[in-house]
């Protein structure tokens, strides 16, 4: 690596790309249900999500990457979620976040979207009724790992 | 006088059945009287029903009664402090009553939440459009004939 006076560091631009994005994951908490109070135990400080750099939530889809989808949707709700999600600025990412946004969870009814995948593209899936903050970060590590080894669009 | 005396004085053939449970005094009327029973209901000084307090519908098919559906009303008198439930019978092709905004008009949304949920309809009502759900919506689903996995149009994922 260092060679006389002049330093410089090896590797792949999309890598490189990659590294910045999944340390700098800007998150808008889509927070509709009981999900949410969980996702506030991940967000405070005893689980500290800044060490993967996703601490600071944005309250507006146009300064941020990454969609939590964080409880039910509803019908009613589900074309607010895609005008969120359109709203959102590339590259972006979304994460269903417990196991009614995944499939539906036990609401099969009327009322209630089976997997918000049926209206937008997700990317990582988070189980659990609600999943634990451990669940939570095991995702995100997920989603980090798939942001280094995508294509980088610049 | 006690209410459903006063009430199956006035409109003895118009009243199907009375009944009263512990006090809680319930008449099934016949539907095209509803609205004539229902003005005497608010209007009359003996009874004074000033506000409904519910308006609903329950879906008897899997119980096998004939008709099947009926619309039910809760009535209470705030000075007199007494209460009513009048039930009408709906025969499922002819699924229409007659609109009792006129009278209250708190009646307005419950009606249109009917009309969403069972399908039944309500005559001179100002707009009867859907409440809960949203245009687009197919079927009726508090109707006991609609499937628990139905899945709607616009949001999939195709049955």
């Amino acid at each position: 690596m260092m060679s006389g006076n002049e330093s410089f560091v090896t590797s792949r631009l999309n890598e490189m790309i990659g590294w910045a994005r999944k340390y700098s994951l800007f998150q808008y908490p889509f927070v509709t249900a009981c999900c949410g109070l969980e996702y506030m135990a991940v967000a405070s400080g005893h689980h500290d999500i800044d060490r993967f750099g996703a601490g600071l939530p944005r309250f507006s889809p146009r300064q941020s990457d990454v969609l939590m989808v964080v409880g039910t949707i509803s019908h009613k709700m589900a074309p607010v979620l895609k005008r969120i999600y359109e709203q959102m600025c590339e590259p972006k990412w979304v994460v269903a976040f417990g196991v009614c946004t995944c499939t539906g969870g036990f609401y099969d009814n009327y009322a209630t979207v089976q997997g918000i995948d049926t209206i937008i593209p997700v990317d990582v899936y988070i189980p659990g009724c609600p999943p634990r903050p451990e669940n939570v970060m095991d995702g995100l590590m997920k989603l980090q790992e798939k942001i280094q080894h995508q294509k980088q669009e610049v | 006088m006690p209410v459903l005396e006063i009430l199956t004085k006035q409109f003895p053939e118009k009243i199907i059945e009375t009944h009263d449970f512990r006090g809680d005094e319930t008449a099934l009327i016949q539907k095209d009287a509803l609205l004539l029973i229902m003005k005497f209901l608010k209007t009359d000084i003996r009874l004074d029903f000033n506000m409904l307090m519910d308006l609903t519908a329950v879906d008897y098919l899997w119980m096998g009664k004939k008709p099947r559906f009926e619309v039910v009303y809760h009535l209470y008198s705030l000075a007199l402090k007494h209460r009513l439930r009048i039930k009408v019978p709906i025969e499922q092709k002819d699924a229409l009553v007659d609109s009792i905004v006129s009278l209250w008009p708190a009646a307005n949304w419950y009606e249109r939440e009917v009309w969403d949920m069972f399908g039944i309809r309500f005559q001179n009502h100002p707009d009867l459009k859907r409440i809960l759900l949203y245009e687009g919506f197919d079927g009726h689903p508090l109707r006991k004939d609609y499937p628990i996995n139905k899945r709607q149009p616009l949001i999939g994922p195709k049955n």
